[in-house]
């Protein structure tokens, strides 16, 4: 049974996705982090699919349309910030430090 | 095999968070996604795995890549990283966690919940790939699948209106 190895791997990238998200300024790697803690997710959620029945990947269906739509969104908002400051640098995003 | 996989999505990963160009990241980051549809197949997921190729590799790389190269990002400017306190901040909080779902993940799931080994595998055999998920698709969670394609149509509404120049 791979569910132990698969965890472990899910728990890895999971924290890579954050430390990714803690250690880049770049708004778009940011982003890509998050998808990347979405995918560590999806696969903890397959791993316990095989021992708990098929509904976990039904999970891991709506999981991706909710990342598709997170994607477009988001994107959508950094094209916006783009545009508004010139700059992807979110240590350059401060408004609402007063 | 699950091994060899695990190490290119972890490597990838890696990779992606460390590459200073946006766009070596993101392909890095295709690398991973991959991989973790290669592991998905070892999982019994054959559908998922297909689907993640299609939406995550397909589509939403590609979105991601559309947009870096619209903004003009694909040069390595100046190293996006946060300073040697944020680096050390983000190294603690990331083992912190490591250790932390280690902990979870080495205990034990709770034996009645859990199916006699290979039974989806069989299932899958029986029923083929995509109707083991379809059939609980449909029927269980009929009204969360609805509800995702209203999401859908707010994303792309909501995508249009903030991207539009003026409306």
């Amino acid at each position: 049974m791979l569910l132990g190895p698969a965890l472990a791997v899910s728990a890895i990238l999971f924290s890579l996705g954050v430390a990714g998200v803690l250690l880049r300024r770049n708004a778009i790697i940011i982003f890509m982090c998050v998808e990347l803690m979405l995918n560590a997710a999806n696969l903890a959620f397959v791993a316990l699919a095989q021992q708990l029945g098929p509904d976990g990947q039904v999970i891991v269906f709506f999981v991706m349309a909710v990342a598709a739509a997170e994607a477009a969104v988001g994107l959508a908002i950094v094209l916006a910030i783009y545009r508004h400051k010139q700059t992807l640098d979110i240590q350059n995003l401060n408004l609402l430090r007063g | 095999m699950f091994w060899l996989f695990a190490a290119l999505a972890v490597g990838g990963a890696l990779m992606c968070i460390t590459r200073r160009s946006p766009v070596a990241s993101a392909l890095w980051l295709v690398q991973t996604l991959f991989s973790l549809a290669a592991i998905f197949v070892l999982l019994d997921a054959q559908f998922i795995a297909a689907l993640q190729v299609m939406v995550y590799a397909g589509a939403i790389m590609v979105l991601f890549l559309f947009v870096i190269m619209l903004l003009n990002l694909g040069r390595g400017s100046a190293t996006d990283m946060r300073g040697w306190t944020g680096r050390l901040v983000a190294l603690a909080l990331g083992l912190l966690l490591v250790t932390e779902l280690w902990v979870l993940v080495r205990s034990p799931l709770a034996s009645p919940l859990q199916l006699p080994a290979g039974t989806l595998s069989r299932v899958a055999q029986e029923q083929g790939v995509v109707a083991v998920i379809s059939d609980s698709l449909f029927r269980t969670y009929l009204v969360p699948f609805e509800v995702t394609s209203v999401l859908l149509l707010a994303a792309i509404v909501g995508a249009v209106v903030l991207a539009k120049r003026r409306l």
